[in-house]
């Protein structure tokens, strides 16, 4: 589903990734850790379209197409889904008026029919309801005024709404207490599928306690310097990432520290 | 972009005429080839007798254009508004031009000029029948038409242009004209006094309820002129109504001159509800050209527990210099000013407005949204004022600037002047920006960049949108979104 092959992205004239390579197919859940800086945010940016990100060299083909020449809205429609590490607030703009029109630009573009007010409020309800989200939620500004949490959970839920083919999932363990972080890998959970895909990107060992990955890639100076199953995860989270450090073949460590 | 006012086809306008909206630019754009009567250009005590004489107008009515006249002789530009004008010459401006060919009834209204209004989509014929508006409609200097008129007359409901309310009703222009804005009180609204053309007339006698929305369309044609507009609206006595107004202009290298006055009178338990959509050519993106927009709107709560509500979309002229204000005399009376200026490129808005409590338990609410981009410079400028006798008043003031892009300016000066210890004064105020964040969100989510940018400005203005009646609403939403055109990227 989705390949990347080397590469390397610039950012404000400084290289980010520097050689990252990764393939996920339908049905996996791939998770990313790493320490700060190295990169992983970068890598959901550049996934999603965000302006600014350079491309030096390598590619990125997602369903068989070159990710990187599609608009981000295009990705949107092609099932490319970016829950934010920071998402952002819009003032004066309601939620389900967000929704209703980004779940029906998206299937505009695919050529599927939109969903009229009372088809869309339906099937807001399903997901509110899986996802033991208030409703009220849904009349409020889109994240105005939302606590750390919420604003998390409202991620989630727009995932869940939006049924991309592949979610990337930026840090949405981060700030979150015990109990949002059930709310955001039971919303996961539930959502697993053969025909869809996962890149949960963390800081943190305890998210993929709740969300187990079918692999762990550790990915420090912009590129991934370890890949292994869910066990990797728990020695990273005794060991710590000096540990990779440690580990690493020379010609890699030469870069310098991250 | 013109104003329509065709709601049974425009409520129903969907995606697609908004996307048809977004890639047009300013569409009012074109130039009727009519052969029009004016006066040269020119100011003297000569060219205001010869508008009077031009409109047969009885002598008191000269006399108090006269008396404007002189006095306006005696004063100055104004130039405490935030704004960069070059200087206006007043002898460069021809104070009245006028189609040929005057119609005695709508059947022999010229078909070129009701051709212009079909491309503006205003229903002056049958069409307004179906859209059920009343419509005047002002071109140039003088008023061509009013649909609906008898309808109108069954209820004892007057509507009709200012030119003739001088002639048929004398007793009421004579009894309400200028006692709301007094000819002296400010240099444009003198100006207006002496050299004003037409304009609408509405009378609503007691006890009754307008049957109808009533509307006005104004458009400035020919080259050089100015539009010296004056609308008088009286409620009675527990009569009420609600009147629209949409304004257009060709593309014009020049600055044309529009300094209007309107004045409304509510007396006991009136209420009136007046609405603009302002889309006066604005200039070029470099700032050539456009009108200089110099407007005094006031409204009076003469009587105890009137209400007036005023509600503008002002989205067009190269400078706007408008502050619609109510003095609310009568006991238990309210004001209300809803508001959304946006400028884009380098035109220049500084309007707000006045609230001026007097009576006891009078209340007044203030929402203003001003939106800046490209160099647009956006000023809200309002004056709460709480005499010593206004008993339990009370305001409430929001006042929100949205800013996309880096080059514009948004600025605000409330003025509060409070005589009374009782008085309960609220302002907020915020400033926002639209960010590439933002838009970047909204992309990631599937929704494209212009559909974003219109998604946020109209979030942000629909607390203003929801007071507009729903047909202007639908207009005034695509009229920002083509006025906003090109100003992200």
């Amino acid at each position: 589903m989705l390949k990347i092959d080397n590469l390397h992205v610039r950012v404000a004239g400084k290289e980010i990734l520097k050689g990252l390579s990764l393939s996920v197919n339908a049905g996996e859940v791939h998770a990313i850790m790493g320490p700060n800086g190295a990169g992983k945010s970068t890598l959901a940016n550049v996934l999603a379209g965000r302006e600014g990100y350079e491309v030096d060299q390598g590619s990125v083909e997602y369903a068989g197409r070159n990710l990187l020449e599609l608009e981000p809205e295009q990705r949107a429609a092609e099932g490319v889904f970016l829950a934010f590490q920071y998402p952002v607030e819009i003032p004066g703009v309601n939620n389900t008026y967000f929704l209703k029109a980004a779940l029906n630009a998206q299937r505009k573009r695919r050529g599927e029919a939109e969903l009229d007010s009372m088809q869309f409020l339906k099937r807001v309800r399903e997901k509110l309801r899986v996802l033991h989200i208030p409703e009220d939620l849904m009349n409020r500004a889109v994240n105005a005024g939302f606590s750390g949490g919420e604003k998390k959970r409202n991620e989630i839920f727009q995932m869940a709404l939006l049924e991309p083919k592949l979610a990337v999932l930026d840090e949405t363990d981060s700030g979150l207490d015990i109990d949002a972080l059930k709310m955001v890998a039971d919303g996961v959970n539930a959502m697993r599928d053969p025909q869809r895909a996962f890149v949960v990107i963390t800081h943190y060992q305890r998210l993929l306690d709740y969300i187990v990955p079918d692999f762990v890639h550790v990915m420090v100076d912009g590129r991934i310097v370890e890949s292994g199953d869910k066990a990797l995860a728990r020695k990273l989270e005794e060991h710590g990432y000096a540990w990779i450090g440690e580990r690493r073949v020379p010609q890699q460590s030469r870069v310098g520290a991250a | 972009m013109t104003i329509e006012i065709l709601p049974a086809t425009n409520v129903a306008a969907g995606p697609d005429a908004v996307a048809d909206a977004i890639n047009r630019r300013y569409t009012a754009g074109f130039v009727t080839d009519i052969e029009s009567e004016s006066l040269p250009p020119g100011l003297g005590e000569d060219v205001v007798r010869a508008i009077s004489a031009r409109k047969n107008e009885p002598a008191w009515m000269t006399d108090w254009r006269l008396a404007a006249y002189r006095h306006w002789l005696t004063m100055t530009p104004p130039h405490w508004a935030k704004l960069d004008i070059a200087p206006i010459d007043f002898q460069a401006i021809s104070y009245f031009s006028r189609p040929k060919n005057r119609p005695k009834s709508l059947d022999e209204v010229d078909p070129k000029l009701l051709e212009t209004y079909d491309k503006l989509g205003v229903p002056l014929h049958e069409r307004a029948r179906l859209a059920g508006v009343a419509v005047d409609a002002v071109f140039d200097s003088v008023s061509v038409g009013t649909t609906f008129r008898k309808e109108l007359a069954e209820v004892g409901v007057i509507f009709c242009s200012m030119s003739e309310a001088v002639h048929d009703h004398p007793e009421l222009v004579r009894k309400y004209l200028g006692t709301v804005v007094p000819t002296g009180d400010n240099y444009f609204a003198a100006l207006n006094s002496a050299v004003f053309s037409d304009g609408s007339f509405v009378f609503v006698p007691k006890g009754v309820r307008c049957p109808m929305e009533l509307s006005t369309y104004f458009r400035i044609n020919a080259r050089d002129t100015g539009q010296f507009e004056r609308t008088l609206l009286i409620a009675e006595e527990g009569a009420s109504v609600s009147y629209l107004e949409g304004c257009t202009a060709p593309m014009r290298d020049e600055n044309q001159l529009h300094a209007a006055v309107v004045e409304l009178v509510a007396l006991d338990d009136a209420s009136i509800k007046y609405s603009t959509v302002q889309n006066w050519y604005p200039g070029d993106e470099n700032g050539v050209g456009g009108i200089f927009n110099f407007v005094t709107k006031r409204g009076d709560c003469r009587g105890a527990r009137s209400k007036i509500s005023w509600t503008q979309v002002e989205t067009g002229s190269a400078i706007t210099w408008k502050y619609p204000s109510c003095v609310l005399r009568g006991d238990d009376s309210t004001g209300e000013f809803n508001s959304v200026a946006l400028t884009h490129h380098r035109q220049q808005a500084d309007t707000g407005t006045k609230m001026i409590h007097i009576g006891r338990n009078t209340k007044s609410k203030i929402i203003a949204k001003g939106i800046s981009a490209g160099r647009g410079q956006n000023t809200y400028r309002g004056l709460v004022k709480v005499e010593k006798g206004a008993d339990g008043a009370r305001n409430y003031t929001q006042c929100d600037s949205l800013l996309i892009g880096k080059q514009c300016g948004a600025h605000t000066f409330p003025y509060i002047e409070v005589k009374h210890p009782g008085a309960i004064v609220e302002h907020e105020a915020t400033t926002s920006k639209i960010s590439d964040d933002q838009l970047f969100y909204c992309r990631s989510r599937g929704i494209a960049e212009e559909d974003a940018v219109s998604m946020i400005v109209d979030g942000f203005c629909k607390q203003v949108f929801k007071e507009l009646p729903m047909e202007f609403a639908v207009e005034a939403k695509k009229l920002l979104e083509v006025s906003l055109e090109g100003a992200i990227g």
